[in-house]
């Protein structure tokens, strides 16, 4: 057995066993943490300039169907280590700070989001990718539904409206994949093989190419929140209990980034180039960071707050694919993780306040600092982070992307091309999120404490996941390396920077 | 990291002090501040030992650490460049770092957040560092981004006080308005020299690499990117227009407004522009813009210093006035005359605000000027050292170093731009005018209050630093210490105009001071009252407008119209599929909840159906 296939398997093996009447802190916390080690001491041993673009390591292949032809396969790159490292990492600080015991419910929840998640980016058949995928969302819309904030009847409209979004979007994303698959075919054998797929793809023509990008970068769009099929993301991450949020947030939006990434950029080069592709691409982005900035800066609740700019952001990894240089692709990638972390982070800390504080309105809060220096400071790794200051994970994929976009390849002295003009109306965003970031910042924790309204410093057990996230952001931020040489051969994505 | 050489450790030696102090605070409780101050001791040793060489311009980039690093040809890392000009700064930074350090464990005795306090005081020393050191401007933005941050952290020192909290926010977002330019001049130079962003192979460009060629067809682009670097230096030099935050920043402790607020970061813009004159030499439009901003800054902040009355503020608006001296020199194409201006006043300006600390410590947290007086009296060390100060900064000639920097800043604007000298001269005027104000109303006549009347001098450790500092006001222009510097020498200009300067600035500076004697001796409250100037031009109120109306008014607009359209019209479409789905799947009397699971299910049989029976029948 692969080792990817533990790690898949034992998430949903050890929630199996919670439901039977296994301890549950201790089985799930159990259950990340190997699955954390496993994938971690992967990433040590893992030599990223060995694999050649679009190959796999620790590859395994079940052949489930002949024709067409699926088979359960796993494999692994660099990118995919990358999310997987991301995924486990979140599982391990998501379930951890669930703390009552009673929530037996929340770490099997919890558990098989990690467990699709990881399905979907261990997967190298792209029938298995999307499964678990869909897989993966049965536990957050019911967790929403089941044990979300607010009345119920909100949050059932809420979980509602996000199954109805995502149900629709991977729909479309099934059309696309499906034509994909037809077209690219080699023989009279259906293949759903990532690899395999890739071999026909130059002698498709390039309007065909640019019709089942457009279909992949809507289905896959609206599960990342890609602007305007967004509006089911601010609700229910407001809404989702702490750890389905972390995860939601964190781990499997990034879901529908690294279809594009592996799917429709390297099987469909040509449709990625396509003007009126890339045009509607740049507009849709600049919708995430423009208009949901502004959007941003006019919440008034902490909760809200988090889970717009979450939808923001999304707009720079955008950005990165929409440039499609190596560059600002490798930008995207660290994007993915370190916004994955910082969003992880941020829900933490405020599920925290929530409990503890029963409201997250800015105007009730203030002078949190005075009695929890500890939160102060790691919620500033998150704001921070989150606002792009450089030495934490975020400003390395930034400045990555935004490098990337006026690559030599792109670059024309005579005039700035639509991309260009982009990214530079794109770093107005970067003002935007200082200042959304920074009023909360100073109207929770400055100033003096409203009365009533205050809470301590958590617990020493309780500091582990929110010191290892924070960590986490530091190290990469520093080093972006650490990450950096485990994509360090062009991978098959990066053709696009052929342009 | 490879070896430990000199740069490594004056950069990463603060890093760790920072860490060591934001990790065991708790356990370090004073042994916090000694650590800091012992690590700010031991840059101050090196960056000394490190100005003896000498060697070219740029120099060989010493690596230090890999930040992001593809490939030979893609690398962003953090090198250091040893040249004069990083020497110089060096050791300013570091050693006024020093002083200050040392004041601070006077200053903030009774502070039960020293060591937060020392920390972030590490966190700027690591910051401005690595700005001095900066081979290239991704690592320069980084450092300058950092900056910001050590800046937000220590202006909000005392996060209980509402203003302090405001002061820091605004500092961090005005400069992230000037980086966004900042940040669009490293993409397009980016761009222009083909990915590569170190200053050396940027500089070898322009000179006779491929820009000195295509210099004609690329005028827009190259005019673009000084413009847009410029922008950051105006956020963090504080020049007109996004000058607001610096008088806000002296929130924050006053030691802190010495080193970081007068002395090394807000020089940071400049210091900055002159690594890159090949790119403002480049540009003529750029050079005129960058001058004419500096102009303008220099003489409306000394009209606004005219009528403060806290004697931070008025220091603060000094700063303003003297940085838009030194942008105005090296848009002038005179970046030695600003970068010597930048030394000299680094002394003197943290000088002046020591010496208030000094005020304001004896006269216990009093910073009115009109609460004060007689303090010459009270406080002869603090006053002796406070004037030596101002007449450095108001250029009393041939004795202080104020008098020769300046003259050379106004002896380039003579040459290249008379308008520009008319300015700095009359700026001179009033700088001569409200330093005297200052020193005749807070140190002279009688004591105004309890408070000033019981005033004394501070201890030994504060008292120190402003011996050393008035020492080097009146000496660091001299050729053995300028050299030692290694301070760019400012090109002489004909003798002539050299002496029609120096009548000019000594007219002016007589002026002042006679005026102000004229005003002030003897009053007990301000015989001037010039609203406009009092109120800073209202451009604050007029901000506060801008970010009311421009943004959260636009704000509240654009969530209004994303709620009608996006989420009421595009969002109709699967509304109006889910209330079908829904209702029949109530009418299964499934409720909700099966709903969700109906549809998901579904998803995934629909997927498996089309994958296994619908697929292979289109594929034939």
């Amino acid at each position: 057995m692969s080792p990817l296939e533990i790690v898949i398997f034992l998430p949903i093996v050890a929630s199996l066993a919670i439901w039977l009447g296994a301890p549950a802190r201790i089985t799930s916390i159990t259950a990340a943490l190997i699955n954390l080690l496993i994938i971690g001491g992967i990433a040590l041993g893992f030599d990223g300039s060995k694999l050649a673009p679009g190959e796999f390591a620790h590859v395994s292949s079940r052949v489930v169907l002949e024709n067409p032809a699926i088979s359960f396969a796993v494999g692994i790159d660099g990118m995919s280590l990358i999310l997987a490292l991301l995924t486990t990492l979140v599982t391990f600080a998501a379930v951890w700070q669930i703390v009552a015991e009673k929530d037996k419910v929340f770490h099997i929840a919890s558990l098989l989001i990690s467990a699709g998640a990881l399905g979907a980016f261990l997967s190298t058949d792209i029938f298995f990718l999307y499964a678990f995928h869909e897989l993966a969302l049965i536990p957050t819309f019911l967790m929403i539904a089941l044990h979300g904030h607010g009345d119920q009847a909100t949050r059932r409209a809420v979980a509602w409206k996000i199954t109805v979004y995502l149900g629709l979007g991977s729909l479309v994303l099934l059309a696309g994949l499906a034509a994909l698959v037809l077209n690219l075919s080699e023989g009279p054998t259906l293949t759903f093989d990532v690899t395999a797929l890739a071999h026909k793809s130059a002698s498709l023509p390039a309007a065909t190419q640019a019709w089942i990008f457009f279909v992949l970068l809507l289905g896959f769009g609206t599960l990342v929140s890609l602007f305007p099929m967004h509006s089911w993301a601010a609700p229910a991450y407001a809404t989702a209990p702490t750890s389905v949020a972390m995860l939601h947030a964190g781990v499997l939006k990034k879901f529908g980034l690294y279809g594009l990434l592996r799917i429709a950029l390297p099987l469909l080069p040509l449709g990625a180039q396509a003007q009126w592709v890339q045009q509607a691409l740049l507009l849709m982005l600049l919708g995430n960071i423009l208009v949901m900035g502004l959007v941003t800066i006019h919440q008034d609740r902490l909760d809200d707050m988090l889970a717009n700019s979450s939808v923001m952001h999304m707009g720079y990894i955008f950005l990165g694919i929409a440039a499609g240089t190596e560059l600002a692709l490798k930008g995207a990638v660290v994007l993915m993780f370190a916004h994955g972390v910082s969003i992880a982070l941020s829900f933490a800390l405020c599920g925290r306040m929530r409990n503890q504080l029963g409201t997250l309105e800015f105007d009730k809060l203030g002078g949190l600092a005075t009695h929890a220096p500890l939160l102060t400071v790691i919620f500033a790794f998150a704001a921070f982070a989150s606002i792009g200051l450089p030495g934490l994970a975020n400003f390395a994929g930034e400045v990555m992307v935004f490098l990337g976009t006026f690559d030599s390849k792109l670059w024309s002295p005579e005039k700035l091309n639509a991309l260009q003009w982009t990214t530079i109306l794109s770093l107005w965003g970067v003002v935007i999120s200082a200042v959304y970031m920074l009023r909360a910042y100073r109207k929770i924790f400055f100033g003096t404490a409203a009365s009533g309204l205050y809470m301590k410093d958590p617990a020493f057990s309780q500091r582990v996941p929110l010191v290892l996230l924070a960590a986490v952001l530091l190290i990469v931020g520093c080093c972006p390396g650490t990450l950096l040489d485990l994509i360090k051969t062009a991978w098959a994505a990066a053709k696009v920077a052929g342009l | 990291m490879n070896s430990i050489t000199p740069a490594s450790i004056v950069l990463l030696l603060p890093l760790f002090s920072a860490f060591t102090i934001l990790l065991l605070h708790k356990q370090l409780k004073g042994a916090a501040a000694l650590i800091s101050i012992g690590s700010s001791a031991v840059c101050a040793i090196v960056a000394m030992i490190m100005l003896g060489a000498k060697d070219t311009p740029f120099g060989e980039p010493q690596h230090i650490l890999s930040f992001i690093h593809l490939t030979d040809t893609i690398n962003f890392d953090i090198n250091a460049i040893i040249d004069g000009q990083s020497r110089g700064m060096l050791f300013i930074v570091t050693f006024i770092g020093f002083l200050v350090h040392l004041y601070s464990h006077g200053y903030m005795k009774d502070d039960e957040a020293r060591p937060r306090y020392f920390g972030s005081l590490s966190m700027f020393m690591f910051s401005m560092t690595g700005i001095v050191l900066a081979d290239n401007l991704v690592m320069m933005f980084i450092f300058w981004e950092l900056v910001g941050l050590s800046s937000y952290l220590l202006i909000g020192h005392w996060f209980e006080k509402p203003s302090a909290c405001d002061a820091a926010k605004k500092a961090f977002l005005t400069n992230r308005v000037g980086d966004f330019g900042f940040m669009i001049g490293i993409l397009l130079l980016f761009g222009l020299n083909h990915g590569s962003v170190e200053f050396a192979d940027l500089a070898d460009s322009f000179k006779n690499g491929p820009l000195h060629d295509v210099k004609e067809h690329h005028q827009w682009v190259i005019t673009a990117a000084a413009l847009c670097i410029f922008m950051g230096a105006v956020g963090k030099s504080a020049q007109v227009p996004l000058h607001v935050w610096l008088p806000d920043a002296m929130e924050g402790p006053t030691p802190v407004s010495a080193l970081i607020h007068a002395a090394t970061m807000v020089a940071a813009g400049v210091y900055m522009l002159v690594r890159v004159s090949f790119l403002i030499g480049a540009s003529e439009f750029a050079g005129e813009v960058i001058a004419g901003v500096g102009g303008i800054t220099a003489i409306f902040a000394a009209l606004m210093a005219v009528q403060q009355n806290d004697i931070k503020r008025i220091l603060a608006y000094s700063t303003l006035s003297q940085l838009g001296y030194m942008v105005m020199a090296v848009g002038l194409g005179a970046g030695e005359a600003g970068m010597f201006h930048l030394y000299t006043h680094a002394f003197f300006k943290a000088l002046l605000f020591l010496g208030s600390g000094a005020v304001i410590y004896a006269c216990h947290h009093e910073q009115d000027i009109w609460k004060m007086g007689g303090l010459n009296k009270q406080t002869p060390a603090t006053y002796i050292t406070f004037a030596i100060g101002t007449a450095a900064l108001i250029g009393v000639p041939f004795v202080t170093s104020g008098f020769w920097s300046k003259e050379g800043i106004l002896g380039a604007a003579y040459e290249h731009c008379k308008i520009l000298f008319a300015i700095g001269a009359f700026t001179a005027f009033l700088t001569a005018f409200y330093m005297t104000r200052l020193m005749i109303v807070a140190f002279l006549g009688k004591p105004r209050t309890d408070s000033a009347s019981h005033a004394s001098d501070p201890p030994l450790v504060m008292v120190g630093p402003l011996l050393v500092l008035s020492i080097l006001s009146l000496t660091s222009a001299l050729p053995i210490v300028r050299e030692r510097l290694q301070a760019m020498v400012p090109h002489e200009h004909h003798s002539d105009a050299h002496w029609l300067i120096v009548g000019v600035s000594i007219t002016a500076l007589v002026a002042g001071v006679a005026l102000a004697f004229k005003l002030y001796k003897g009053k007990d409250k301000d015989p001037l009252n010039i609203p406009l100037f009092a109120n800073k031009f209202y451009v604050d109120e007029f901000y506060a407008g801008l970010v009311k109306y421009a943004q959260d008014r636009l704000a509240w607009i654009v969530t209004g119209l994303e709620r009608i359209f996006v989420d009421g019209l595009i969002a109709r479409l699967p509304a109006a599929i889910a209330c079908r789905i829904g209702s029949a799947a109530r009418s299964l009397q499934a409720g909700h909840l099966q709903g969700y699971t109906f549809l998901l299910g579904a998803g995934i049989v629909l997927a498996i159906y089309v994958a296994v029976f619908v697929l292979p029948r289109i594929g034939g």
